[in-house]
């Protein structure tokens, strides 16, 4: 492991992968901060760029710093103004607003940033030693496991969806998983559901799904709903100290947010969003009657507890895509598009055939921390001003970055014309309430999953693998419980309210 | 009928279409050796149809009960938001992609970013039109020389 570090250590800290550091953070920041736009969108944006540049590490370096900046800038938006630039950071709203109301802007800011720091850097820590571990077991995994541990992975991040969410989740997750076998497999060289069209021998292309999916439909909103938006206090951010009373209140906080995030990242399907919205829970509940008053009124532990659990969940999101090449959330599944895109397959094999790459993410962690707090928190009051950019330039910059997104990864303008179909699609299934994520997730892990399926079927010459693997069993016994678990609850929950309701 | 299960109508037509691809028609030009393969091209697609005829059943028949909650936007009042200039938009967006080849790099981009804003609503050109053309020749520079990727700067009469 020390070896590792080390390595990880000089290749993070090159020039070039210390620009792409700051770089990412910044642009992260940035660009997260505008309501609007999540940091999908934003990472599907970037993702052109960190494939022309060839470098694997550099590349996921730089994404992986424009996902924390994002994180972070969306925080900024959320406590300035309460208008969250991305889901994540929606509970640290709550106390962060009335906090910036109040004229204290600037406190508020730091907690974040702190809170934010802590909880990546612990995150970090705690993705150096579960990552090893679990990578180091699913050595051991056989396709038979894979498919099954896919399996797994996308039925939980339908039954996260919430009640009556479950089928529309499992449907975009089938759609996603129907688009990938359009086009010509690797495994069988024979091109299926073209429909006779050329363009579609090779297949949908990943970026042009990705930014159909997120930032196309996110950009149209802004359009047809402008989000009303008020400065909290006088606007003015100062005084961005904190007292030591203060430190002492939020650091059990952090402490216990840090280690509930990270595992909650971990787990597919339950990203950012779950993370702060259940911390900031928690925390409420387990405060004093004082401090509970205080709760959504500027609270500074109410602050403390959303933006560290966030900032952890996102690093722990990290584990199951580096160990087991399997995202978890719409974030990683696009990291995951982009890794493959540049010749690296994530992967228990990852840390033995690549350890760089392994480590030097791991490292960037570190560093893209310690750059939002050091550089972005004093930058922020001028950073901020990309609030004031008036929406009449933004939305046309927005949807000309999406286009030249999709162009760049093909050179090819009928791309640009699929993106546009989708897009309208993407946001027809928005409009009626469907995840977009599971699909997306659904279309990268498809032709894995299919190919670990067919190794599986050929090597026990048929369906057997299931049964005569015990742990392959498990897993899709898990699998399907997961699926059907949340209906049936909701489903018991409902006969019981209906028997009290008509009890005699 | 709500809107998602409009959609879960299309959705449900789709996948039958897929499936009947998968079980009837795409077998047919299978060569005979790899008829004695455990698994075929079609193995996939049909458990996955079928997974996908189960699910948009589901909501189409309404069988997992959910409340009817409103989302961001509501469709059913769609009229009431700035659908226009949604759909010019759109149309602005096809129109880059047709124009991008012929007209070059360019002159289609600072176009397209001047009309975006003026159909947003803005007049104040002296903004506008500069803002624009420095985009496009940034982006362009960008693309072309730091990236590497090459993109057609001027209409193709003209020789760019």
């Amino acid at each position: 492991m020390l070896e590792g570090l080390l390595i990880g250590l000089q290749t993070a800290l090159s020039v070039q992968n210390l620009l792409m550091v700051i770089g990412g953070c910044l642009i992260g920041t940035f660009i997260g901060m505008l309501p609007g736009l999540g940091p999908m969108s934003i990472i599907a944006i970037m993702i052109p760029v960190a494939i022309s540049m060839g470098d694997p590490s550099a590349a996921l370096i730089l994404l992986a710093g424009v996902y924390y900046g994002a994180i972070f800038g969306g925080s900024t938006s959320s406590i300035l103004l309460n208008a969250p630039g991305v889901a994540g950071t929606v509970a640290s709203s709550f106390d962060g607003y009335p906090m910036a109301k109040q004229g204290k802007a600037g406190k508020a800011l730091t907690i974040a940033a702190i809170a934010s720091f802590a909880g990546g850097t612990i995150g970090a820590l705690l993705l150096m030693i579960f990552a090893p571990m679990l990578s180091s077991v699913a050595l051991l995994f056989h396709s038979a496991e894979y498919f099954a541990l896919m399996v797994v992975g996308l039925s939980a991040i339908a039954a996260f969806a919430g009640t009556g969410q479950v089928a529309k989740a499992m449907m975009m997750t089938v759609l996603g998983l129907i688009m990938a076998t359009v086009g010509e497999g690797a495994l069988f060289n024979l091109p299926r559901f073209t429909m006779g069209v050329m363009d579609l021998q090779s297949g949908f292309g990943f970026i042009t799904l990705a930014m159909a999916m997120f930032a196309l439909p996110e950009a149209l909103f802004l359009v047809l709903k402008p989000k009303t938006t008020q400065g909290g206090g006088d606007g003015k951010i100062k005084d961005l100290r904190i007292t030591r009373s203060e430190a002492r209140a939020i650091a059990p906080v952090i402490g216990r947010q840090s280690l509930q995030g990270f595992f909650i990242g971990v787990l597919p399907g339950a990203g950012a969003t779950i993370a702060s919205f259940l911390g900031y829970a928690v925390e409420r509940n387990i405060a004093t009657k004082e401090e509970q008053e205080e709760f959504g009124k500027g609270s500074i532990k109410g602050l403390a507890a959303p933006e560290t659990a966030n900032n952890a969940a996102c690093t722990g999101s990290f584990v199951p895509l580096l160990t087991l090449g399997i995202p978890g959330s719409g974030t990683t599944a696009i990291l995951l598009g982009a890794l493959i895109a540049l010749n690296v397959s994530p992967g228990p094999r990852l840390m033995i055939d690549e350890p760089q790459i392994f480590w030097a993410v791991i490292m960037s962690m570190f560093i893209g921390n310690l750059v939002l707090l050091i550089l972005n928190l004093p930058l922020i009051p001028y950073i901020a001003k990309v609030l004031s950019i008036p929406r009449n330039y933004l939305i046309p910059f927005i949807l000309f970055f999406t286009l030249m997104g999709a162009y760049i990864g093909q050179n090819n303008a009928t791309e640009l014309l699929l993106l546009v179909g989708f897009g309208i699609c993407a946001t027809a299934l928005k409009f009626a309430d469907y995840p977009l994520a599971p699909l997306l997730i659904g279309f990268i892990l498809g032709g894995m999953l299919e190919n670990n399926f067919a190794r599986s079927m050929q090597l026990y010459d048929g369906i057997g693998f299931i049964w005569e693997r015990p742990m392959t069993l498990g897993l899709l016994v898990i699998a399907a419980i997961l699926v059907v678990l949340p209906s049936y609850r909701a489903r018991r929950a409902r006969a019981r309210a209906a028997g009290v309701a008509d009890g005699d | 009928m709500a809107l998602d299960r409009w959609i879960a109508l299309i959705l449900l037509g789709i996948c039958l279409t897929y499936g009947y691809t998968a079980w009837f028609t795409m077998d047919g030009s299978l060569a005979p050796f790899m008829k004695r393969n455990p698994i075929w091209p079609s193995t996939f697609p049909k458990v996955l149809s079928v997974l996908g005829i189960i699910a948009s059943l589901i909501i189409l028949l309404g069988l997992e009960k959910s409340e009817t909650k409103v989302g961001e936007i509501d469709y059913r009042r769609l009229g009431d938001y700035h659908l226009g200039q949604a759909v010019l938009l759109l149309a602005l967006m096809v129109a880059y992609a047709l124009c991008l080849r012929p007209l070059g790099f360019l002159g289609s981009t600072g176009a397209f970013l001047i009309l975006g804003s003026f159909i947003l609503g803005e007049r104040k050109w002296h903004v506008m039109v500069p803002v624009s053309v420095l985009t496009a020749v940034v982006v362009w520079y960008l693309v072309q020389q730091v990236l590497g990727i090459y993109m057609r700067p001027l209409p193709g009469v003209i020789g760019g």
